[in-house]
């Protein structure tokens, strides 16, 4: 087959599709954790790219030293980043509610530093490997393609637990709360509801939804240090993208800009880098508050 | 009696605060001038360079509260520029620097022209991934030359008149740029483009109401404050005779914020400040690795938590004047 004069053979293009996919999944899970976070707490969090980090070595820890192979490693990584990040919370975060939101922000950005800093120490830049379980270890045949079993649970998982998070925060009574208490808190808590918790576990949750993500790309990715920064730019841009505060909006976005990607990489693997930041500068030059956005 | 007796205090404060601030400038000078004699003037020199980087951001975070996490591709872009042109066109320093001034503004004129109409944190994200695509930029395009970078600038003569390879006129050359960068800042915050700035941070509503255009002064202050950073990383170029890929990176981004947060946001004399402590810290502490790292993001932390208003910010605040 051949495209804007590039010889683009169909494995390679289903290759980069499914690696796309697999980007995708990532971006989804880690702009689903910003977006939930940022509904309830009004702050970027900067340091979600750390978590992300911190979950795949939580993963690689949890197996060296304990010997708890994956499947423990994918509940308890995000329970025990999540209590790190609900520390963060309660120490730190909460002293400044009552400041411009900018100060939040830095300081998620020095804590991502700090974190980012102590495992460069002591792991170097260099990356660990983690075994993919052999449950899911050899590929299937499925005609055209061979897809290897990790990679698709890897898509299956991770778009369960954003429907699944979508569902809860859309559908449930616990959501209702929580959306409630985003609009206006004061009113939330007279009614008996204990809303600086619902905030930390809040933060928590999506702190541990970059963890999950984290343990997800541990056996895809080696695990390294940088995993974190390198990823969170283009999340950033996914989210820009999709629009700030929008549920549905930061998974969809997320699985298209992978995919968008995976054929950037096939057709022209210059910008493979660079596109998801140029379909940003084109969405804020048409939509400023991105495609699902309300504008403010 | 009341109304004079204000006026009375508003003019012994007017007077305090000419006075604090020819003190802290005389002060400075006094810095720049003994510096290369008790310091590694390299260091010095490039201490000027980042100062000069940070007065430009704080044109930003401090006067009109827009906190951008991508001023490195000013600053690296401007480097690469202007090591480019001196290299492989073979222009003198001082138009070789002019090269990359000019890159710097229009690269910020365009950033700014589709970032400017978003608000706080939206602008902190859209500023970082842009600075992110000029980073994945400097990695492809051929004449950065990727990991390398461009290596043995030459110095040159500035104007074809004073050979800045002699180390004392290199260092009379940068101190020159950095005072004309901080003056021209200086007397942009004052002047009444200034005043609006900052009635912007203030109130932006109320400017609009009065018939002023605030995104275009957003937009004229980011496209400033992206050519000032440029001027100091085409020096930057000039000094360290090389341009690389750090220039451009997120971790030259966060350095930039926590210079202007340790020395003071919207203070005129903060950021410079700042960025000497910065500098000397990775320099002095080079040796722990990572750490500096790790200490970088714990200062940051602090400062935040309680120390908002910096070193010279709480000085100013504790002589009751503005510096």
């Amino acid at each position: 087959m051949t495209l804007f004069g590039h010889v683009v053979s169909l494995p390679a293009l289903y290759g980069q599709l499914l690696i796309g996919l697999i980007n995708g999944s990532f971006y989804a899970l880690l702009s689903l954790g910003l977006a939930v976070i940022f509904g309830m707490l009004q702050i970027v969090n900067f340091a979600h790219g750390a978590f992300y980090m911190m979950g795949a070595f939580a993963a690689y820890f949890l197996l060296k030293l304990t010997g708890l192979n994956y499947w423990f490693a994918l509940i308890l990584a995000p329970l025990i980043i999540g209590a790190v990040g609900a520390v963060v919370e309660r120490l730190f975060l909460k002293r400044l509610a009552g400041f411009d939101p900018l100060y939040s922000l830095l300081l998620t950005f020095g804590l991502a530093l700090v974190f980012q800093g102590l495992f460069q120490n002591y792991f170097g830049a260099s990356g660990m490997p983690y075994a993919i379980p052999k449950e899911l270890s050899g590929a299937w045949n499925l005609g055209f393609m061979f897809l290897p079993v990790y990679r698709g649970w890897v898509i299956v998982a991770s778009m369960a637990v954003c429907f699944g998070t979508w569902l809860v925060i859309e559908r449930t009574k616990l959501g209702a709360y929580l959306r409630a208490a985003t609009e206006n808190p004061t009113m939330v808590r007279a009614f008996g509801v204990n809303v600086p918790r619902m905030v930390t576990l809040t933060y928590a949750f999506g702190v541990a939804l970059a963890a999950f993500a984290g343990v997800l790309a541990a056996p895809i990715n080696q695990v390294r240090p940088g995993m974190g920064v390198d990823i969170l730019a283009v999340v950033f841009a996914v989210v820009v993208i999709g629009g700030m505060g929008s549920i549905l909006g930061s998974i969809l976005t997320g699985f298209v800009l992978g995919v968008l990607e995976g054929l950037t990489k096939v057709f022209y693997p210059e910008a493979s880098n660079t596109v998801a930041f140029v379909i940003m500068a084109i969405v804020l030059l048409v939509r400023p508050s991105g495609l699902f956005g309300r504008a403010h | 009696m009341t109304a004079t007796v204000e006026a009375a205090s508003a003019r012994d404060f007017t007077e305090r605060n000419r006075k604090a601030n020819w003190i802290a400038f005389a002060t400075m000078v006094a810095l720049i001038a003994v510096a290369p004699f008790v310091a590694y003037p390299f260091f010095v020199m490039q201490a000027l360079c980042f100062a000069l980087f940070a007065c430009a951001f704080n044109l930003l975070i401090g006067y009109v509260n827009l906190l951008s996490l991508g001023h490195a591709m000013f600053l690296g872009l401007a480097s690469y520029c202007c090591a480019h042109a001196a290299k492989v066109w073979g222009f003198e320093p001082v138009s070789a620097i002019a090269v990359g001034v000019l890159a710097a503004t229009v690269l910020g004129f365009a950033v700014g022209a589709l970032a400017i109409r978003s608000f706080g944190i939206y602008f902190a994200m859209i500023t970082l991934a842009f600075a992110q695509m000029v980073y994945f930029f400097s990695v492809e395009a051929p004449f950065t030359h990727g990991e390398d970078g461009i290596q043995g600038v030459p110095q040159g003569k500035a104007l074809g008149l004073v050979d800045l390879s002699n180390p004392w006129a290199l260092y009379v050359f940068v101190a020159l740029v950095f005072l004309f960068g901080f003056l021209a800042i200086e007397r942009i915050v004052q002047s009444p483009f200034g005043e609006i700035l900052k009635a912007i941070r203030e109130n932006e509503p109320r400017v609009i109401s009065l018939g002023y255009r605030a995104t275009l002064y957003k937009l004229a202050a980011f496209t400033l404050s992206a050519g000032f950073a440029g001027l100091a990383g085409a020096t930057k170029a000039i000094v360290a005779q090389n341009a690389s890929l750090t220039d451009v990176s997120l971790s030259t981004s966060s350095e930039v914020v926590l210079m202007t947060l340790v020395g003071g946001m919207g203070t005129f004399y903060g950021p410079a400040l700042g960025a000497l402590i910065v500098i000397a810290m990775q320099n002095y502490l080079a040796q722990f690795g990572e750490w500096v790292t790790v200490i970088q993001g714990a200062v940051f932390v602090a400062c935040v938590l309680a120390f908002r208003r910096g070193i010279v910010g709480e000085l100013a605040a504790r002589a009751k004047v503005s510096l």
